[in-house]
C-alpha cells in the first residue's frame, strides 16, 4: 500500500492546528497577566522586558503541552503502526487517515505524539525533584549557615563528596536495574522525603509557638499530607491507593535529588553567612528569637530573590540531567517517551533518518532555553530593586 | 600558604578514600556481582557455578578486606585450585601473581579489568592519554571564544551587543552535548557532508574532518557559562573607580579595556574555568559515546555497562582527583592572582 504524504507547508499549519488547547490557554494565561502585572509582584514584572516575556511564554507553551498531552497528540506514544516504520513527516496513516506530522520513528511510532508525551514526564520529574532538593538543601544549608562550626564543617565535607563526584558516574552506580533489589534507593527515598515534612513543621512550629489554635492544625495538616505522601512513594503502601510511583522513576528522583541537593546547600550556606550579619537578624537575636526561627523567618524570605533564580536554572539543569539518564538508558524504560530516550534511539541512525531526531532536542533545548531566559529576567528584575 | 595546600591535599586524600569506599561499597552490591559472574562465566550456569566462581575468584571475602587489598594495605591471595591444592594466580590475563603480594593502588597497581582481559593500567592510561587530546582542543577553542564573547557582551552593559551575546550565551547553556551533537551532525554530516559523524577513525589520526564535530559540541556548552562569567565579572570592573579615572584623564575607550579593566576582569573566569573541568568530565563520556571516540569517557561506560570493578574504581579515582585537583588550583590561583587575598 502507498502512503500518502502532505507537504512541508500543510504539516507547519497541522502543527500549529494540533497545538489549539495550548494556544488557547496561553492566550488566556498570558492577556490576563500581562493586564494585571502591576498587581502581580515578582512575576509581573517579568512582563516588562521581553526576555521575561519570551521566557514565560516558553515555559506556559510546555506546561500546558504536558497538561493537555491526551488532548494534542493524535496517536498513542506507544503505539506501532508497522506501515508507518521510518515514515517521513507528513506521511498520512492509512487507517485513521490522521497524519504522522514529524514522521515515524524506527518501531513505527508517531514522533509528535512521543515529543507532546515526553513533555509530561519531563514536566512531573524536574521540578518535583528541584523542589525536594530545594528542601532539602535549605534545611541543611539554613543551620550550617547560621551556627558555622562544627555542623558546617561536616555537611560541608559531605555536599563536597557529592560534588565530587562525576554526575554521570553517580548516575551508573545509583540507577542500574540491580540496584533496585537491594533496599538502597528506598532508603535514601526515606530520608529525602523526611525532608519537606521536618521543614513545614518547623516552619510552622517556630512561628506559631505561641498560638495553639492556629499550630495545632497546621502541624496537624503537615504530618497529616506528609505522612500520607512519604507512605505512599516510599512504602508504596498507599492506603487509600490514590499515591504510587514505579519503583524505577523513584530511583531516577532519588538519583537526581541526590545529585543536585548539595547545590542547593551551596548556596543556601553561602547566603545565611551573608544575611546573618544583617541588622534584622541581630535584632531578632536581641528580642530572644530562636535560632530556627531566626533562619525559616528572618533569613530566608531575604534569601529568596537568588533561590528563586537559582530554581528557574535548576529545573533546567534537571531537565539535561534526565536527559542524559535518558540518553544512556538508565533507568527510564527502553519505551518511555521522554526526550532523552527519544534522542538516544534517533541519534544511533542519524546516517539514514534525521527527522525522529529533532523534535525531542529541539523541544529538550526550548524548554531549557526558556528556564535559562525566565532565570535572567528574574535576575534583571531581582537586581532592580 | 604552604599549609593551606598541605591543609587542602590533607582534605582531598580523605575525600578520595570515602569516594573510593562508597563507589566500592556501591560496586560490589549482590546484583551487580551476580551480573559480574553471568558475564564472565559466559555460559548458561546454575546459581551453585556462579556462587562458586565469586567464591573462587575472592569476591566473597570480607567487604572491608576487599578494600584494603585494592588499597593495597591488605595482602592479594592467590587462589587455590581445588584439583590440586596449588596457589594459581587470580586472573591469568594480567599475570597477578600466585604468592600473597600487597599490591593495590599505593604500589600503583589498579588491578584487572574483567571485560577487556587486561591490566587497568594499560587500558586506562591510553584512553586518558585520548581524552588529554580532546580536551586540549576543546580548551583552545572554548577559552579563548568565551572570554571574547564575556569581554565584548559586558564591556558596555545594556548595549545591543550586550543582549545579543548575552541571549546568544544563554542559548548554549540550554543544548547539553547530546542536544548540540545531534543537531551539528544533522547539519554539517548529514546535511552538508563536510564533516565526519563519528570519531573513530580519530584513534589513528586526527584530522579537522573526524575530529571537528566532538571538539565543537563540548567546547559549546561551556562557552555559555564561562562568556557569562566573564561578562558579569567585566561589568563589575568596568563600574569601578579606576576605570572612571583613567577615561577621565583622557585614555581611549579601548586602551582602558586592555590595559586596566582586562587583567582584574579575567580573576573570576579563571577560577570558573577550572571548575569547568568537572562538567567537562560528563560531557566528554557523552560525547565521546556519541561520536565513538575510544577515550576516558568511552572506558568509562563501558566498565560501567559490564560491571567491571577494578576498571570502574579506577575510573572513578580519576575523575574525582581530576575534580579535586582542579578545585586545589582554582583556589591557589585565585589567591595568586587576586592581590588582595595573596597578602592576607
Amino acid at each position: 500500500m502507498q502512503i500518502e504524504f502532505i507537504g512541508a507547508f500543510q504539516v507547519f499549519l497541522g502543527v500549529l492546528a494540533r497545538f489549539w488547547p495550548v494556544w488557547l490557554a496561553m492566550a488566556i494565561v498570558l492577556v490576563a497577566s500581562f493586564n494585571f502585572r502591576k498587581h502581580l509582584g515578582l512575576y509581573g514584572q517579568l512582563f516588562d522586558s521581553g526576555v521575561g516575556i519570551a521566557g514565560v511564554s516558553i515555559c506556559f507553551f510546555w506546561l500546558f503541552t504536558a497538561i493537555f498531552a491526551a488532548q494534542v497528540a493524535p496517536f498513542d506514544p506507544l503505539a506501532q503502526i508497522p506501515i508507518m516504520k521510518d515514515a517521513l513527516p507528513g506521511a498520512i496513516e492509512p487507517a485513521s487517515k490522521q497524519v504522522y506530522l514529524f514522521g515515524g520513528d524506527k518501531l513505527s511510532r508517531d514522533v509528535f505524539s512521543r515529543m507532546v508525551f515526553g513533555s509530561q514526564i519531563v514536566l512531573i520529574i524536574a521540578p518535583a525533584a528541584t523542589a525536594f532538593a530545594l528542601m532539602v538543601g535549605i534545611t541543611l544549608g539554613l543551620p550550617a549557615g547560621y551556627y558555622g562550626g562544627r555542623i558546617d564543617s561536616f555537611l560541608s565535607f559531605l555536599a563536597n563528596l557529592v560534588l565530587a563526584f562525576p554526575v554521570i558516574l553517580l548516575f551508573y552506580l545509583l540507577v542500574t536495574p540491580g540496584i533496585m533489589d537491594t533496599p538502597i534507593p528506598y532508603a535514601m527515598a526515606g530520608v529525602f522525603f523526611l525532608f519537606p515534612i521536618i521543614f513545614f513543621s518547623v516552619l510552622f512550629y517556630t512561628r506559631f509557638k505561641s498560638r495553639p489554635e492556629r499550630i495545632y492544625l497546621l502541624l496537624g495538616l503537615t504530618l497529616l499530607l506528609g505522612g500520607w505522601v512519604y507512605v505512599g512513594l516510599v512504602f508504596d503502601a498507599d492506603p487509600l491507593g490514590i499515591i504510587s510511583i514505579d519503583p524505577n522513576q523513584l530511583n531516577i528522583f532519588v538519583a537526581v535529588v541526590f545529585a543536585s541537593s548539595p547545590g542547593v546547600f551551596r548556596i543556601v550556606r553561602g547566603l545565611t553567612m551573608d544575611i546573618k550579619t544583617r541588622d534584622y537578624v541581630a535584632a531578632a537575636q536581641t528580642r530572644g528569637e530562636s535560632p530556627w526561627y531566626i533562619m525559616l523567618w528572618e533569613i530566608l524570605p531575604n534569601a529568596r530573590g537568588p533561590l528563586i533564580v537559582d530554581a528557574c536554572l535548576r529545573i533546567g539543569y534537571t531537565t539535561i540531567l534526565l536527559g542524559t539518564l535518558g540518553y544512556f538508558g538508565l533507568g527510564l524504560a527502553p519505551e518511555s517517551p521522554d526526550w532523552g530516550t527519544a534522542i538516544k534511539d534517533a541519534s544511533r541512525l542519524l546516517r539514514s533518518f534525521i527527522h525522529p531526531a529533532l523534535p525531542p532536542t529541539i523541544a529538550l533545548m526550548s524548554f531549557v532555553l526558556g528556564l535559562n531566559l525566565l532565570a535572567d529576567a528574574l535576575r534583571e528584575q531581582s537586581m532592580k530593586d | 600558604m604552604l599549609s593551606f595546600v598541605m591543609r587542602r591535599l590533607g582534605t582531598m586524600v580523605l575525600t578520595m578514600l570515602c569516594l573510593t569506599l562508597v563507589v566500592f561499597f556501591l560496586i560490589n552490591l549482590e546484583p551487580n556481582l551476580k551480573k559480574l559472574a553471568i558475564s564472565q562465566t559466559e555460559m548458561r550456569t546454575t546459581a551453585e557455578q556462579l556462587e562458586s566462581w565469586l567464591q573462587r575468584n575472592g569476591y566473597r571475602q570480607n567487604f572491608f578486606i576487599r578494600y584494603g587489598q585494592w588499597l593495597g594495605v591488605v595482602q592479594k591471595q592467590p587462589n587455590i585450585d581445588p584439583a590440586t591444592g596449588q596457589a594459581v594466580a587470580r586472573f591469568r590475563f594480567c599475570n597477578e601473581p600466585a604468592v600473597p603480594t600487597y599490591s593495590g593502588v599505593l604500589q600503583g597497581d589498579f588491578g584487572c579489568s574483567t571485560k577487556f582481559k587486561t591490566k587497568v593500567s594499560t587500558k586506562l592510561f591510553p584512553a586518558l592519554g585520548s581524552t588529554g587530546i580532546l580536551m586540549f582542543w576543546v580548551l583552545v577553542t572554548m577559552v579563548p571564544i568565551s572570554l571574547l564573547i564575556g569581554i565584548l557582551a559586558g564591556m558596555r552593559e545594556g548595549s545591543r551587543t550586550d543582549r545579543t551575546l548575552s541571549v546568544a550565551s544563554i542559548a548554549t547553556t540550554a543544548t547539553p552535548e547530546y542536544v548540540s551533537g545531534v543537531i551539528f551532525t544533522v547539519i554539517f554530516a548529514s546535511w552538508l557532508g563536510w564533516l565526519n559523524g563519528s570519531a573513530a577513525s580519530a584513534s589513528q589520526g586526527i584530522t579537522f574532518y573526524n575530529f571537528t564535530l566532538p571538539v565543537m559540541t563540548l567546547a559549546i556548552y561551556g562557552i555559555g557559562y564561562i562568556a557569562r562569567m566573564t561578562r558579569a565579572s567585566m561589568v563589575e570592573v568596568m563600574t569601578q573607580q579606576y576605570i572612571r579615572t583613567a577615561r577621565l584623564k583622557g585614555l581611549s575607550f579601548g586602551n582602558v579595556v586592555v590595559k586596566h579593566a582586562l587583567r582584574n576582569a579575567l580573576i573570576a573566569p579563571f577560577t570558573v574555568i577550572m571548575l569547568q573541568f568537572p562538567w567537562l568530565l560528563t560531557g566528554v563520556v557523552i560525547v565521546e559515546v556519541m561520536f565513538r571516540y575510544q577515550g576516558f569517557g568511552y572506558t568509562l561506560v563501558e566498565a560501567a555497562g559490564n560491571n567491571d570493578i577494578d576498571l570502574l574504581l579506577g575510573c572513578s579515582l580519576v575523575s574525582v582527583f581530576i575534580v579535586l585537583i582542579t578545585q586545589l588550583i582554582s583556589d591557589v590561583g585565585y589567591a595568586y592572582l587576586n592581590p588582595r587575598i595573596r597578602v592576607q
